[in-house]
C-alpha cells in the first residue's frame, strides 16, 4: 500500500460504541443541514438527486405510455410537450449534470487526493442550497403546468408565444447553474492547491483527472446559458426582440448562446461516468490502467474540443454551410479521445484478474453501451446523414444511449462500488447483479428499437405515430418497464444495507487507492494522519504484471 | 506545502507604480474619447479596441497583481478571455458566412 | 514499498493563526486556493458578461447604422467621467491592499471609503443617464418611442436591440457595482479593528480582483456602447 497504515480502532463511539466516523460525528437535523463536511453534503446531494430522478422517470413512463399506441389517446398534444420538456428539464439540469459531481466528486476528491475536506466547504454547502432553489423554481413551473417549449426553449416560442411558465423554468435552471458553477470552482482549486505530499499530477487517479476536466468545462460553459436564460426572461416580459425575426432579431443567435453551453454539458455528464469507469476497470481487473496519461490528456482533450462542436445541433436551423462543414468535421475529432479510452479500458481488461462483481457489471455495460452511443454520434455528426435523422427518434436514441447507457450506468456503477466507503455496508450480491442485468436488458430493449424507429423517420416529440411504427414502440416501452425495476431495487436494497447490511470492513474490494486507506466509512477529517503518496495509482500486483508483458511466454501466475 | 506564517514570496507593489498605472489608464480613456471624435472607417473599431485592451493589460498585470503571481493565474486569466473568443469567433464565423453559397464539385 | 507518514495536525505554526481555516495547512495555501477560487469566478463573469458581448457583435455587425445612430443618444461626457472614476475607485482599491502590506490599519479604511464613493458617484451619473432614457421613450418594452428620425420604421425595431443590450450590459454591470459596494462595507469593521496586515490580507485581495475586474468590463462597455457613433457628429 502507498499510504498511512490503517487505523487500529479507534476509542469506541459515543453512544452506539462503533468507531467515530463522519455519520456518527454528530446526530440530528441540525447538524446534517448547516454541515461542512464534504462527505455529508454529497450525502444530501444524493437524496436530491435521487429525488429529482425519480421526478424525471416519471414523466418518462407517462410518455412511453403514450407512445404504446399510435394515436394520442392519453393526452392532449399539448400536454405531452409538457411531459417530454420537463423529462428533459429533470433529467438533464437536476439529474444528470449533478449527479456524479455532486455526489461521488464531493465524497471522493478530498479522499482520493488525500486531503480533510474541499477547498471552500461553506461553498460547497451553499451549492446544494441553490440546487434546491433552483428546484424549487422549477417544481412551480411543473406544478403550473410545466413549460411546453421542449429542454431546448428555442425561440422565439419560447419568448412570444408558448403559455406557459416559462420564466420560473428558465430562472430554476439558471440558479441550479450556480450550484454547478460553485462545485466545479471547489473542485478546480482543491485539485490544484490541496494534494497529498507527493501526490503529484500523474499520480492522481483518473476519476480526478475526469472531474477536473469536468470542472474546467462547468465554469466555462455553464455561465453562458446563465445569461442566455436571462436574455430569454427579458425577451419574454418586455417584447424585446434579440431572438424573433419580426423585431429584427436572430433565433439562431439563441442556439448559438444555448449550444455553445449545451454541447459541452453533454461532456460534463459523461466525463465524471468515464472517470468512474476507469477506477472500476482497473480495480476489478487487478491492473493498472492501460495508457494512464494518454487517458488523463484525453480527459482534457474532451473537454477542449467539446466547446468547438456545438453547431453541430444547428446543422439544419439556418446555420451557414460553412459553418456546418466546419462544426462536422470538429465533431468528427472529438470523437477520438472518446474512443481512446474505450480501447484503454479494453486494453486494461486483457490479461486482467477479472471479476464480476456488480460494480464491474456496470463498467462492462457502460464500454458497450457508450461505444454505440458514441459510434451513432460519428453518424449524426455526419452532416449528410444528420440532415434526414435530425429530430428523429435516431438522435432520441443517441443521447440515451450515451446519456443512460453511459451516464447512469456509470453513477450505479460507482455507487455499487463506494457504497461500502459512504455507508460501511454491504448490499445483497444476488440483487445487486439481477439489478444490473435488468438494467442492461431494459435499457437496450427501450433504446435499440428508438434507432430503428428514428431511421425509418419517425420524428421526436410528437404524440401521435403512423401505425407501422407501433410494434418497435411497445418493445420500447416494454424495454422502460424493466429498465424502471432495475432502478428501483437498488432504492430498496442501499436502505436495507443501512440498517440491516453486514460490516464492509474498510476495504471490501482490496482495492487500490486513498479512499481505501482510510476506514470504512471514514473519520470526518477523512485521514488519522496526512497521507504521503510514494508512487502511482494503480498498483495492482505490479510486479506480476510486469514479469508477464515482458516474458509473454512464460505465463508467470 | 509551505509552513510558513509569514509569506516570503510577497510582492508590495509601490505607490508610485500604481500611481503610474492611473495616469496611463487616464490618458489612454482620453485618447479613446479624441480618436472616436475622428472617422477612420473600419480602424475606429481597431483603435478601440486596442486601447481597450491596453487599458485592460495594465489592469490585469499591475491592479489585480497578475505581473507578480503565478504562471497558473496568468493562464486562467488567459483561458477566460480565450474562451470569451472562441465564443464570438466561431459564432461569427456562421454570420460571416450566411448568403455566400458554397461551390458544388463538378460545377 | 515502504512509505512514511507525517502527523501535521500539531506541527503547523500557522494552524496559530485565528484565520485559518479547518481544511488548510497553512496560511500560504488558504491564500493562494482563495485568490485561485476568486479567479476562476473571474472566470465565469467573463463567460456570464461574454453572451452578452457576442449579442452586441453580433447585431452591431447587423445594424452599424442604426447602432451607431443609437448610439448617439448615449453622453459620452458622463460615460467618460465614469470611466475616470472608476479607474480612479481602481486606484483606491489597489492602495487599500497596499496599506494593508504596510500595516497601516487606518489607510485600509481610507481608501476602502474612498472605493465605495467612488462607486456611488459612477452608479449615481449611471441612475442620471438612465432617468434621461425614461424622459425620452428610450427604455424597451411597451414604452419604447424614439424621437430621432433615424430611429424609426424598421430602424426602430433594431434600435430598440441596441438600447436592450444597452440596460441589460450596464444594468448587468451596474448590479455588480452594487454588490461590490456592498462587500466593501463589510470589510471596513474588520480592517479597522485591525484584522488584515501583511501576513493576511486575503478577503481584500479576492475583493479587489473582483472590483479590478468589474472596471474591466467597464473599460470595454465605454468605447462599444458610447464612441460607435462619436465621429458622426
Amino acid at each position: 500500500m502507498n499510504t498511512t497504515t490503517t487505523a487500529e480502532p479507534l476509542a469506541a463511539g459515543p453512544e452506539t460504541g462503533e468507531r467515530p466516523n463522519y455519520l456518527n460525528a454528530a446526530y440530528g437535523l441540525r447538524s446534517w443541514l448547516l454541515t461542512k463536511d464534504h462527505k455529508r453534503i454529497a450525502i444530501l446531494y444524493l437524496i436530491s438527486v435521487t429525488a429529482f430522478f425519480a421526478l424525471g422517470s416519471l414523466f418518462a413512463l407517462l410518455i412511453r405510455l403514450e407512445l404504446l399506441t399510435p394515436e394520442g389517446d392519453m393526452f392532449q398534444p399539448d400536454t405531452y410537450n409538457r411531459l417530454f420538456t420537463m423529462h428533459g428539464i429533470v433529467m438533464v439540469f437536476f439529474f444528470l449534470i449533478p449527479a456524479i459531481p455532486a455526489v461521488l466528486g464531493n465524497f471522493l476528491v478530498p479522499l482520493m487526493i488525500g486531503a480533510k475536506d474541499l477547498a471552500f466547504p461553506k461553498i460547497n454547502l451553499a451549492s446544494w442550497y441553490v440546487y434546491n432553489l433552483g428546484g424549487l423554481f422549477t417544481l412551480w413551473s411543473i406544478v403550473h403546468g410545466g413549460v411546453d417549449t421542449g429542454w431546448t426553449f428555442y425561440t422565439p416560442y419560447s419568448t412570444h408565444y408558448s403559455n406557459t411558465y416559462v420564466i420560473s423554468a428558465a430562472l430554476g435552471i439558471f440558479i441550479t447553474g450556480f450550484s454547478s458553477i460553485f462545485t466545479g470552482l471547489n473542485f478546480i482549486v482543491t485539485i490544484h492547491r490541496m494534494r497529498a505530499p507527493g501526490m503529484t499530477w500523474f499520480r492522481l487517479p483518473l476519476f480526478i483527472w475526469s472531474h477536473y476536466a469536468t470542472s474546467l468545462i462547468i465554469v466555462l460553459g455553464t455561465p453562458v446559458v446563465a445569461i442566455t436564460l436571462l436574455m430569454v426572461a427579458a425577451e419574454r416580459v418586455l417584447h424585446l426582440g434579440l431572438f424573433d425575426p419580426a423585431l429584427g432579431g436572430d433565433p439562431v443567435l439563441f442556439q448559438h448562446l444555448f449550444w455553445f453551453y449545451s454541447h459541452p454539458a453533454v461532456y460534463i455528464m459523461i466525463l465524471p461516468a468515464m472517470g468512474v469507469v476507469s477506477e472500476l476497470v482497473a480495480a476489478f481487473a487487478r491492473k493498472p490502467v492501460f495508457g494512464y496519461k494518454v487517458v488523463a490528456f484525453a480527459s482534457i482533450a474532451i473537454a477542449v474540443l467539446g466547446f468547438l462542436v456545438w453547431g453541430h445541433h444547428m446543422f439544419v436551423a439556418g446555420e451557414s454551410a460553412y459553418a456546418a462543414t466546419v462544426f462536422s468535421v470538429l465533431s468528427m475529432l472529438v470523437a477520438i479521445p472518446s474512443a481512446v479510452k474505450v480501447f484503454n479500458w479494453t486494453s486494461t481488461l486483457y490479461q486482467g484478474s477479472v471479476s464480476l462483481q456488480t460494480p464491474m457489471l456496470y463498467a462492462l455495460g457502460f464500454i458497450g453501451l457508450f461505444t454505440l452511443g458514441g459510434l451513432t454520434g460519428v453518424m449524426v455528426a455526419t452532416l449528410g446523414i444528420d440532415v434526414h435523422v435530425h429530430d428523429t427518434y435516431f438522435i432520441v436514441a443517441h443521447f440515451h444511449y450515451i446519456m443512460v447507457g453511459g451516464t447512469i450506468m456509470g453513477y450505479m456503477g460507482g455507487l455499487h462500488y463506494w457504497w461500502p466507503k459512504i455507508s460501511g455496508k454491504l448490499y445483497p450480491a444476488f440483487l445487486s447483479r439481477l439489478s444490473a442485468l435488468l438494467v442492461f436488458c431494459g435499457f437496450n430493449l427501450t433504446f435499440f428499437p428508438q434507432f430503428i424507429l428514428g431511421y425509418l423517420g419517425m420524428p421526436r416529440r410528437y404524440w401521435a405515430y403512423p401505425p407501422e411504427f407501433q410494434v418497435l414502440n411497445v418493445l420500447s416501452t416494454a424495454g422502460a418497464s424493466i429498465l424502471g425495476v432495475g432502478y428501483v431495487l437498488p432504492l430498496f436494497y442501499f436502505i436495507w444495507s443501512m440498517r440491516y447490511g453486514k460490516a464492509s470492513g474498510d476495504n471490501p474490494w482490496g482495492a487500490v487507492g486513498l479512499e481505501w486507506d482510510t476506514p470504512s466509512p471514514p473519520p470526518t477529517e477523512n485521514f488519522l494522519t496526512t497521507p504521503v503518496v510514494t508512487h502511482g495509482p494503480y498498483e495492482y500486483n505490479v510486479k506480476e504484471v510486469h514479469d508477464r508483458t515482458s516474458h509473454p511466454e512464460a505465463r508467470v501466475g | 506545502m509551505s509552513q510558513e506564517t509569514h509569506s516570503t514570496h510577497q510582492h508590495v507593489s509601490s505607490r508610485k507604480m500604481y500611481f503610474a498605472v492611473f495616469a496611463a489608464l487616464l490618458v489612454l480613456t482620453f485618447a479613446t474619447v479624441l480618436v472616436a471624435r475622428v472617422d477612420l472607417g473600419v480602424m475606429n473599431d481597431v483603435v478601440a479596441l486596442g486601447i481597450a485592451v491596453t487599458k485592460a493589460v495594465l489592469v490585469l498585470l499591475f491592479f489585480m497583481h497578475v505581473r507578480y503571481s503565478t504562471r497558473l493565474t496568468a493562464l486562467t486569466a488567459v483561458g477566460g478571455f480565450l474562451w470569451l473568443a472562441i465564443l464570438i469567433g466561431i459564432t461569427l464565423c456562421d454570420y460571416m458566412s450566411r448568403g455566400a453559397t458554397m461551390p458544388v464539385p463538378g460545377k | 514499498m515502504a512509505s512514511t507518514t507525517i502527523d501535521t495536525h500539531h506541527l503547523n505554526p500557522a494552524g496559530h493563526h485565528p484565520r485559518l481555516q479547518h481544511q488548510f495547512d497553512s496560511l500560504e495555501q488558504q491564500k493562494e486556493s482563495s485568490t485561485l477560487g476568486m479567479w476562476m469566478f473571474l472566470v465565469t463573469e467573463i463567460m456570464f458578461f461574454g453572451g452578452l458581448f457576442l449579442a452586441y457583435v453580433v447585431y452591431r455587425t447587423k445594424y452599424p447604422h442604426v447602432f451607431a445612430a443609437s448610439s448617439h443618444h448615449l453622453d459620452v461626457t458622463l460615460g467618460g467621467i465614469n470611466t475616470a472614476v472608476l479607474i480612479g475607485s481602481s486606484l483606491t482599491m489597489a492602495l487599500s491592499i497596499w496599506a494593508a502590506q504596510v500595516n497601516k490599519r487606518k489607510l485600509i479604511v481610507v481608501f476602502l471609503i474612498a472605493t465605495m464613493v467612488l462607486g456611488a458617484v459612477f452608479l449615481g451619473v449611471k441612475a442620471k443617464e438612465y432617468t434621461d432614457k425614461f424622459t425620452h421613450h428610450l427604455v424597451p418594452g411597451a414604452h419604447f418611442a424614439p424621437e430621432d428620425e433615424h430611429l424609426q420604421g424598421p430602424a426602430r425595431e433594431q434600435a430598440q436591440i441596441f438600447f436592450s443590450l444597452y440596460f441589460m450590459m450596464t444594468g448587468l454591470h451596474a448590479l455588480h457595482m452594487i454588490i461590490g459596494l456592498g462587500i466593501l462595507a463589510a470589510l471596513i469593521r474588520p480592517s479597522w479593528k485591525g484584522r488584515f496586515d501583511l501576513a493576511y490580507h486575503t478577503p481584500l485581495e479576492c475583493t479587489g480582483l473582483y472590483w479590478h475586474f468589474v472596471d474591466i468590463v467597464w473599460i470595454f462597455l465605454f468605447p462599444l456602447l458610447y464612441l460607435l457613433g462619436a465621429h458622426a457628429r
